[in-house]
């Protein structure tokens, strides 16, 4: 997901002098040792746990002894309605909520990378949502959103008259609501990581395409694109990852967390219903296994996917 | 007036009508934490929503102390997010120093370790973890909320990249007077290190004060609970008062506002790092 900029040194090359002793080995454990072992304790051996318990009956408090079910728990999973129901409400955040704030990140990034003055306020401006705690985000969009709302009473305006919906009381327009604040907190982030590509453009590289005769988007298509490759790849990425972690939102603005009937449900409140609300922890675990594995495909494909447009350019 | 101001002008245009969309929430949510409660809900649908009249002051302010017992669960926060950020910093940087410039067996292995690690989302060991909280006896403590977080491997492999680019030869010096590794590192290398730490605490402040999910299955009851957590108070206690629940969200994210507008900087380079270099 990171990587660095190839400038980097090889510890072996430079250390330099004879190396450490025996003792400075030990030390180097040693200073190593707190964050390996915590790293082991709250990631690694979680993580293990999740796939080994996805195959018991594990409860969180059960007086009846622990029983290996095989893969009773993905096919429960499986032919589950309600976690198809994340599922595709996950899909379908990620279907509209990837692009639109993909490029929304783009296009404020390069608007505040033109020299024009006050860009560093309107930078500012751009960014402080991600700043804003996602509960009090979707609290005041709550408010926002609500059927007399502000939300509703600009729609009325622009639509000369024309209602706006209840948008947190409609299965119709509470996920799209869902998908607004999500883009209002989330777009700062990727604009700053987008504005930091744009700046590794090479200028030349510009000003060598203008003079070949290229117009503003084909510097853009040619340049441009291609220039930030990488920061598009990071943000599609995290924004996707970011898409199937959805929890906060769905939890804290529909009457009932996930509705109404369902259509804010997604992967993870399903996970937290069945591991935290039912105490399965088997098959909360068979969920969890199955969301790394979808984080994990959408990566490598992804990944892959982008690297051989690259190479084929 | 030429096509070129026109274009500026255009740009000026959109920057404005952007930023009035990114603004517009937070400043109804600060307007509305300063107004009576019956007028919150009735002035949503006009722009008197962004005008502070009826000004009651800070009493929403009390009523959420009041209510919801802001006081307790603002250091709650505190802890919790001081906890993870500064324990964080001592052995994310010890580690990635370690990675970076001690010569032992396994620390290519290490560095591949840490990098494999960074793709796993940590919903994907909510389940596991509460299982284990809960065996450890550790549900309803502040470290059951500190301790998973304290290791970060994206902050490790910032500090490995960081350690990696400070030149070699300051360290030299140090070693050829005889200094062990750690003498080296707290002495020499770290002090170097500001602009690094700097980074990685804001992006653990900004990625730790708002949490939800964990918190919401390890803690009941305000005794522990953070910040984030208590806004559902209001909502399961009817009747539902806008205008403190406003006042309980605008105390939220103050601290996260003023550290970013002080340290703007710091904020920009810090998400910057957490992406894609060159």
């Amino acid at each position: 997901m990171v990587r660095h900029n190839g400038t980097t040194i090889d510890p072996s090359a430079t250390s330099g002098g004879p190396g450490w002793r025996a003792s400075e080995v030990r030390a180097a454990w040693l200073i190593s040792a707190p964050a390996l072992i915590t790293l082991a304790a709250f990631i690694v051996v979680p993580f293990a746990l999740a796939v080994g318990l996805s195959f018991t009956n594990q409860r969180l408090i059960s007086p009846l002894p622990t029983r290996f079910v095989g893969i009773d728990n993905y096919l429960a999973t499986l032919g589950d309605p309600a976690f198809w129901n994340g599922f595709v409400n996950n899909v379908v955040f990620v279907a509209v909520v990837v692009p639109v704030q993909t490029g929304l990140a783009l296009f404020l990034a390069i608007l505040v990378n033109s020299r024009i003055r006050g860009r560093v306020l309107f930078r500012t401006v751009y960014f402080l949502p991600v700043v804003t705690v996602m509960a009090a985000a979707a609290v005041t969009w709550t408010l926002l959103l609500n059927p007399t709302g502000l939300v509703n009473a600009v729609i009325g305006v622009l639509t000369l008259g024309g209602a706006g919906p209840d948008w947190l009381g409609s299965t119709t327009w509470a996920l799209p609501a869902v998908m607004i604040v999500s883009i209002w907190q989330g777009t700062g982030f990727q604009m700053i990581i987008l504005l930091a590509a744009l700046q590794d453009v090479p200028e030349e590289l510009h000003e060598a395409a203008e003079l070949d005769g290229a117009g503003s988007w084909a510097r853009f298509l040619n340049v441009t694109l291609p220039g930030i490759r990488n920061g598009l790849i990071f943000v599609v990425t995290v924004t996707m990852i970011l898409a199937f972690r959805l929890f906060d939102q769905v939890w804290i603005m529909p009457q009932v967390p996930g509705g109404p009937l369902d259509a804010t449900r997604t992967m993870m409140l399903h996970l937290v219903e069945t591991g935290f609300g039912e105490q399965a922890i088997g098959r909360a675990s068979a969920v969890a296994v199955i969301f790394f594995g979808v984080v994990l495909v959408l990566t490598v494909i992804q990944r892959r996917f982008i690297r051989e447009e690259g190479e084929a350019a | 007036m030429t096509a070129r101001k026109i274009t500026r002008l255009g740009q000026y245009l959109v920057m404005v009508l952007l930023a009035a969309f990114f603004l517009f929430p937070l400043v109804y949510m600060y307007v509305s934490s300063v107004k009576p409660d019956n007028v919150v809900l009735s002035d949503a649908s006009s722009i008197r929503g962004f005008l502070p009249t009826p000004f009651v002051g800070l009493e929403n302010y009390g009523d959420a102390i009041e209510r919801a017992s802001v006081i307790r669960s603002f250091i709650n926060s505190a802890i919790v997010s001081g906890g993870i950020v500064l324990l964080g910093l001592v052995i994310n940087s010890l580690l990635g120093y370690a990675l970076a410039r001690l010569r032992f067996r396994g620390r290519a292995f290490l560095v591949a370790i840490v990098i494999a690690l960074i793709i796993i989302p940590f919903e994907a060991l909510a389940v596991p973890l509460l299982y284990m909280s809960a065996k450890l006896g550790w549900l309803d403590t502040y470290h059951v909320q500190i301790l998973p977080f304290v290791a970060n491997p994206l902050f490790v492999y910032l500090f490995y990249t960081f350690f990696l680019n400070v030149p070699i030869a300051i360290e030299e010096a140090a070693r050829i007077d005889g200094a062990g590794p750690l003498r080296t590192f707290v002495s020499v290398v770290a002090p170097l290190a500001r602009p690094a730490y700097a980074t990685v605490a804001i992006l653990g402040f900004l990625f730790s004060w708002g949490q939800f999910l964990w918190p919401l299955m390890v803690t009941r009851g305000i005794d522990v609970r953070p910040l984030a957590l208590g806004i559902g108070t209001f909502k399961t206690t009817p009747p539902v008062q806008w205008a403190d629940i406003m006042a309980y969200a605008a105390l939220m994210t103050l601290p996260l506002v003023i550290v970013f507008l002080l340290f703007q900087r710091l904020f920009v380079q810090g998400v910057a790092s957490s992406g894609v270099k060159g």
